[in-house]
């Protein structure tokens, strides 16, 4: 390298001119040097990236501790409170026919009375409904149902779906076609008529042992998943196929597929999380319409079997005593728009954290 | 073009196929007949009755009996109070249908007026306001604001009247129904509109002198429009089923309530006839929607 070399180098030729560059050039790097090589930033994952957006958009935090907060009520309040949803109200075993349509925090003269006496009496945080039953622990059990119902009819929704649209997505061709042609038939199908008139039906042919988890639910709940499962879930499958399909054709897939990965690999590596944010998203925004589904027929009248409440069969009896008790409705009212709210925020947030190409 | 049409058309026969056969079959899967009332009828009346309605022949000649009837428009009779239904349906739906047209028109309108207005106000106090309500709006149910409308200005500040004896106050049923879809169309023009206004035919326009007027109106919101027509075809169904409950609430008579009653009551011919009949309606709505969609943008491939 010391010597010069011989020939004249072309003035447009990119190749290095080593007569440019002194011996120091070459002296091994410093220490300082060295340090700057070192990464300072730790590497971030896909995950926690998202999860690093979605923490920063307020609307979404408050929306999560919101949920939280109504979970955490609706778990532990049936343990604090001693009252139980189908309850009639008693004092000491005699029935109190006095706590008819009470206001928040209030007794009724029975009540009162035991009060007197000594005795102790958890307050009615929202009064008492027009038979005579504590107000607050209805809605909390109906916030449970409604919750339940949504987390429950996204799950089924998410299986069927993301089954149907991987196996449509992956094997393509013929198969695919026929598979669509039955998801747009079903799609075109008005899913609330379809809805009410599977319950309809259900609940007249359905039967349960008495006693078993389903009969509890009540015909019309399960009558609601079959339903979910038999419609809802096209919306999803049609998302995932897309995806599949429009991911398969990426190169980033073609250069993996080159350098020899096998399928597993790219399917897990590749495919896999590239779906995932669309199938959190659209999860988490199939909770929200579930629950409005739930209330919209309750409030018909074909939702929870009768002693069970639900926000929409509780805001539907409300209507009853409108004039005079106009919190009954306002609890069970505020309860659905609030829940859906956060929901629907959450899932938005979610939506910009995790893909932001992603539009409704 | 008359390829993709035709196999809409064909697709929207079929839906409608599938829907009769459904509601036919699940119709019939329901124990006991029509005529199991309170009071046990002679085996003799029960099988005259079955003879007169035809009940007596297998299930598929039944369906095509039926199929025939409703080409014909005729869907047969009440079981609760012996009516004819398209009788029913005839008198009922126009109100029904004003109904949901005016929300219609009024959620269309104030939704793109609203969207339109954030978009190009974007980050300022009136975009803030219409995202905050947008945002509150699409959460709460239709059934829920009618009530709480009814509760607010019906009971508590008795201003509007709605109930009537021969005149419909159409104003809080619209405002309820109306609500969600003016939320949604809101949002979905607004990010239209946004997407419109950074194309680079709007900075052309700009650049050689187009005044602000024709660039906001010519340019920027007939392409704005186009997500919102896709959303309306779907949105006649949400209509239908949303002006149920409202009907329900403020006692309009429309199809929507005959349709409630029905089911409390456990109508199954009427039940049966009024979905036949709104599902066909939905499907036409979206068939509609769709034609005009590709009509209107002329990018949309046909495949």
């Amino acid at each position: 390298m010391d010597k010069e070399p011989s020939f004249k180098k072309n003035p447009l030729s990119l190749q290095i001119d080593l007569s440019k560059f002194s011996q120091e050039s070459f002296a091994p790097a410093t220490e300082e040097e060295k340090r700057q090589q070192d990464v300072m930033g730790e590497s971030t994952t896909f995950f926690k990236d998202g999860m690093r957006k979605l923490f920063r958009n307020p609307l979404a935090v408050m929306s999560i501790i919101f949920i939280c907060l109504i979970l955490l009520v609706i778990i532990f309040a049936p343990m604090v409170v001693p009252y139980k949803y189908e309850e009639i109200l008693s004092v000491e075993g005699r029935r109190d026919k006095g706590a008819k349509n009470l206001a928040p925090f209030t007794y009724s003269e029975l009540e009162q009375k035991y009060i007197e006496n000594g005795g102790t009496r958890f307050p009615h945080i929202f009064g008492t409904d027009e038979m005579c039953r504590d107000y607050f622990i209805r809605v909390v059990y109906g916030t449970r149902v409604s919750f339940f119902i949504g987390l429950f009819a996204a799950i089924i929704v998410l299986i069927i779906g993301m089954l149907y649209g991987s196996i449509s997505g992956y094997l393509g061709g013929k198969v695919d076609l026929i598979m669509m042609r039955i998801v747009d038939i079903i799609y075109s199908l008005p899913d609330m008529l379809m809805i009410i008139l599977l319950s309809v039906v259900l609940q007249e042919t359905l039967q349960f042992p008495s006693g078993t988890f389903l009969a509890r639910l009540g015909t019309s709940m399960v009558s609601l998943f079959i339903v979910f499962g038999l419609l809802y879930w096209v919306g999803m499958a049609r998302l995932i196929r897309g995806q599949i399909l429009s991911i398969k054709e990426n190169e980033y897939i073609l250069a993996a597929r080159s350098i020899g990965a096998k399928p597993g690999r790219i399917i897990r590596k590749h495919i896999l999380p590239n779906c995932l944010s669309v199938i959190i998203i659209s999860t988490a925004l199939q909770i929200p319409s579930a629950i409005f589904t739930e209330s919209f027929l309750s409030f018909v009248g074909i939702g929870v079997k009768a002693p069970m409440p639900s926000l929409g069969s509780l805001a539907n009896a409300a209507r009853e005593g409108l004039q005079s008790y106009p919190y009954k409705l306002v609890f069970p009212a505020v309860m659905i728009c609030l829940i859906v709210l956060s929901l629907n925020l959450l899932g938005d947030g979610l939506r910009d954290a995790f893909d932001p190409k992603l539009k409704r | 073009m008359i390829k993709y049409v035709i196999k809409r058309l064909f697709l929207a026969v079929l839906t409608v196929f599938i829907i009769c056969l459904i509601t036919f079959f699940l119709m019939h899967a329901i124990p006991g007949g029509p005529f199991n009332k309170e009071k046990a009828l002679s085996e003799a009346t029960i099988a005259a009755l079955n003879a007169r309605y035809n009940l007596d022949k297998p299930l598929w000649q039944q369906f095509i009996l039926y199929m025939d009837n409703f080409l014909h428009g005729y869907l047969g009779v009440s079981l609760k109070n012996g009516r004819e239904i398209s009788a029913i349906i005839g008198e009922s739906f126009p109100i029904s249908a004003r109904l949901g047209l005016l929300a219609m028109a009024v959620a269309l309108l104030l939704g793109t007026v609203f969207g339109s207005t954030a978009a190009l106000m974007r980050n300022k106090l009136p975009d803030r306001l219409i995202v905050f309500f947008s945002t509150l709006f699409t959460a709460v149910p239709s059934f829920i604001l009618a009530t709480l409308l009814l509760l607010l200005f019906c009971i508590k500040f008795p201003i509007i009247q709605v109930w009537s004896a021969n005149k419909i106050n159409y104003l809080l049923p619209v405002i309820a129904l109306a609500a969600y879809p003016t939320a949604y169309i809101t949002r979905l023009s607004k990010t239209s509109m946004l997407d419109a206004l950074s194309q680079d035919y709007i900075r052309t326009a700009r650049a050689k002198g187009v005044s602000k007027f024709l660039m906001i109106f010519k340019h920027a919101l007939r392409n704005s429009l186009i997500p919102v027509i896709t959303y309306a075809g779907p949105q006649i169904a949400y209509i239908i089923t949303g002006s149920m409950v409202i009907e329900t609430i403020f006692t309009i008579g429309g199809l929507g309530s005959k349709f409630v009653t029905a089911i409390t009551n456990r109508d199954y011919t009427m039940i049966m006839a009024t979905t036949i009949f709104l599902a066909t309606l939905v499907v036409i709505a979206n068939l509609v929607c769709d034609l005009l969609y590709k009509l209107v943008d002329p990018r949309i491939q046909f495949d």
